[in-house]
């Protein structure tokens, strides 16, 4: 026991921090960013880290120039990132939408606090889940992950850093004030030991490359700047040389290039973390931080010999409708557990249409859920 | 002149349809065929050019050219070169924006780029209006001159850019004329050779809209304006200061050393390194 708690090294790490080791350990080695509560110190620790490994830390004007940088390193070569919170997350919206349509693979961590507007800066809320899903204009597809622990900051970042090489496209890591400004004991792998995906490169002559090339898998290989092959990038609707087009079938192509290539994935794509769900006829719902308070009274509950499950989704984003669709068949209640007036819940009721009660257990006062209160909800419902 | 559009040809996209969106007569295509030329007579391979633009007419360049390009969002081109550049410091990194998207959404990108000093090359095309969108006043458009959103004259004083970024730190500036060709090629030339962040700030023309709208005639009209208020900074030390009042200078206006970002961060990650 002792022998190998020494080999794994074990740490109290703080939720950033564990962020920013997952980082450089998926090889970023571009982070763009603007300082903003609670994500500073992943900014922090990068600007020390990153440059031991050769990479380059940058503090740029505002949000909307750290997501542009970090953009304009992924195309050069790089695996970029930036982190913010609520305010600088708006900012970012614009970027986030050019690198969805120019597909450059990108990770962008916003740690979560209170608003609308400045709102609380050093306090937790779970209100910008929607805005990560639909923050920036027009059609797309979004990925985001959520983590609920120090551990899972490090190893979710390694996913998202995965997902959007896999398929060029932004991820968002979704985590919230508490989860980052929390420290708990962990043993993280050494780089070496963790998997790590990189952008499927050409393999064609540089005359037949086309950066938004459509094929079967919908997502393309990826030439960086520099390296012989030259081609256009645009923000504009494009074809797949890259060139602005306004053809009715171009554009149909390029939207619906997008929206496949993470919809005919979404088995790859969603995770859902389940417990006591082989019998449950009641189920909460919850992610991040507040999944923890959920998964003590799951156990506070089945003590009383009610038989509630937790589901926990790992990404937020693609919603796991096929998971719920099919678990909704033996659920009565749901409780969705959340730290906002109510936005996943409308998702949950959305894909249950009517087969189960769904209720939602809804705290907006900067103060976290407790485990008894979704225990009396539990009680109170059933 | 069959030998300028011979250089010209070489480094145009085959793959790109043309016509060009731009007005016959419109002075993008004099600075795109300047830039061409300033990069040809340096002997840059177009695999390490860079080229790189905002939201306008004058960024619509990059797609006509066999460079790696990047259209990027309204006012932002530097903050992506930024990004560009850093990443792969070898890479020739050249910006192609107008006076709307580097001063006015741009504004701060454009200052901080000034400030940071990367080693990039910005090619600012003035042609005081917002010409894509129709003829709106502009961040440079002169006091009393009209545009679509300006219907009883500017109220405001248009920024003098050159002045703009010599205040915010940019160790090169520059500035020439759609007019003034040879010259235009020779201060991008200039501009690309710098070592840290440069400005070349080209005055255009948009005889459409700018140029209707204050009734300053056609093309041929605004580029003899140009050649008029022009005066080399070379010999405005002759002129009288009356005569300089509605003038513009042209030439190297400014060009000073100072530490280079990418290189000083190479010294950042040796630090960070032998520390480790």
């Amino acid at each position: 026991m002792v022998k190998s708690a020494v080999e794994k090294k074990q740490r109290l790490v703080l939720g950033n921090r564990a962020c920013a080791e997952g980082a450089i350990a998926a090889g970023c080695r571009f982070f763009g960013g603007y300082p903003i509560t609670p994500s500073t110190e992943i900014a922090e620790v990068l600007a020390r880290e990153l440059p031991r490994v050769g990479g380059k830390f940058i503090q740029m004007e505002d949000e909307i120039a750290s997501l542009a940088a970090v953009i304009g390193a992924s195309v050069a070569g790089l695996k970029s990132m930036t982190a913010t919170s609520g305010p600088g997350f708006s900012l970012m919206q614009e970027h986030i939408g050019y690198a969805y349509m120019a597909e450059v693979p990108c990770v962008i961590v916003d740690v979560q606090r209170g608003g609308p507007s400045t709102g609380l800066p050093t306090k937790v809320a779970q209100a910008d889940t929607m805005q990560a899903r639909w923050g920036t204009h027009g059609d797309y597809q979004a990925i985001a992950v959520a983590p609920s622990s120090v551990g899972e900051c490090f190893h979710f970042t390694i996913r998202a850093f995965n997902l959007a090489e896999k398929y060029r496209t932004p991820v968002i890591v979704l985590m919230d004030e508490v989860i980052g400004h929390m420290r708990e004991i962990v043993s993280l792998p050494r780089p070496e030991e963790v998997r790590v995906v990189n952008r499927m490169k050409p393999t064609v002559h540089p005359g037949w490359y086309q950066h938004f090339e459509v094929n079967p898998h919908f997502v393309s290989p990826m030439a960086s700047f520099g390296e012989g092959y030259r081609y256009n990038i645009t923000g504009l609707t494009h074809n797949p040389d890259g060139f602005p087009t306004s053809r009715p079938p171009a554009i149909k192509e390029k939207l619906e290039k997008l929206r496949n290539k993470i919809t005919h994935n979404l088995n790859d794509i969603v995770e859902i973390r389940e417990e006591f769900m082989e019998d449950a006829h009641i189920a909460v719902f919850a992610y991040g931080i507040v999944a923890r308070a959920a998964r003590q009274a799951v156990h506070m509950a089945r003590e009383k010999r009610i038989r509630v499950g937790l589901i926990q989704p790992l990404t937020i984003w693609p919603f796991p409708d096929v998971y719920l669709e099919h678990v909704m068949e033996q659920l009565d209640l749901i409780v969705v557990a959340e730290l906002n007036q109510g936005q996943l819940v409308r998702e949950v009721e959305r894909v249950s249409c009517g087969k189960s009660r769904v209720r939602g257990l809804l705290k907006y006062d900067s103060e976290l859920i407790t485990p008894d209160e979704i225990f009396r909800k539990i009680r109170e419902e059933k | 002149m069959a030998l300028i559009s011979e250089v010209t040809h070489k480094y145009l996209r085959t793959k790109k349809q043309f016509p060009n969106v731009w007005c016959a007569g419109c002075g993008i295509g004099v600075v795109m065929g300047a830039i061409i030329r300033a990069i040809d007579a340096l002997q840059l391979s177009k695999d390490e050019v860079v080229m790189i633009s905002g939201i306008g007419c004058s960024s619509r360049m990059p797609v006509y050219v066999d460079f790696n390009t990047l259209h990027t969002t309204h006012g932002r081109p530097l903050a992506f070169a930024t990004g560009v550049k850093l990443a792969k410091p070898n890479l020739k990194v050249i910006i192609i924006t107008g006076d709307g998207d580097a001063l006015a959404i741009g504004g701060n990108h454009f200052i901080h780029a000034c400030r940071r000093n990367i080693d990039l090359t910005t090619i600012l095309i003035n042609n005081s209006t917002y010409g894509m969108t129709g003829g709106q006043v502009a961040p440079t458009t002169p006091f009393m001159k009209y545009g679509t959103t300006a219907p009883y004259g500017n109220r405001e004083r248009g920024f003098d850019i050159s002045k703009l970024a010599i205040a915010a730190g940019a160790p090169f500036v520059a500035r020439g004329t759609v007019y003034h060709v040879v010259q235009l090629k020779k201060l991008v030339e200039e501009g690309i050779k710098k070592k840290g962040f440069s400005l070349v700030e080209v005055i255009s023309n948009c005889h459409t809209l700018y140029g209707r709208l204050n009734r300053e005639g056609g093309a041929i009209e605004m580029l003899k304006w140009q050649r008029d208020h022009a005066i080399p900074i070379s010999a405005a030390g002759r002129v009288p200061p009356e005569k300089l009042r509605d003038k513009f200078l042209t030439g190297v206006l400014w060009d000073i050393d100072f530490p280079e970002y990418c290189e000083e961060y190479d010294k950042v990650i040796a630090q960070a390194q032998e520390e480790a």
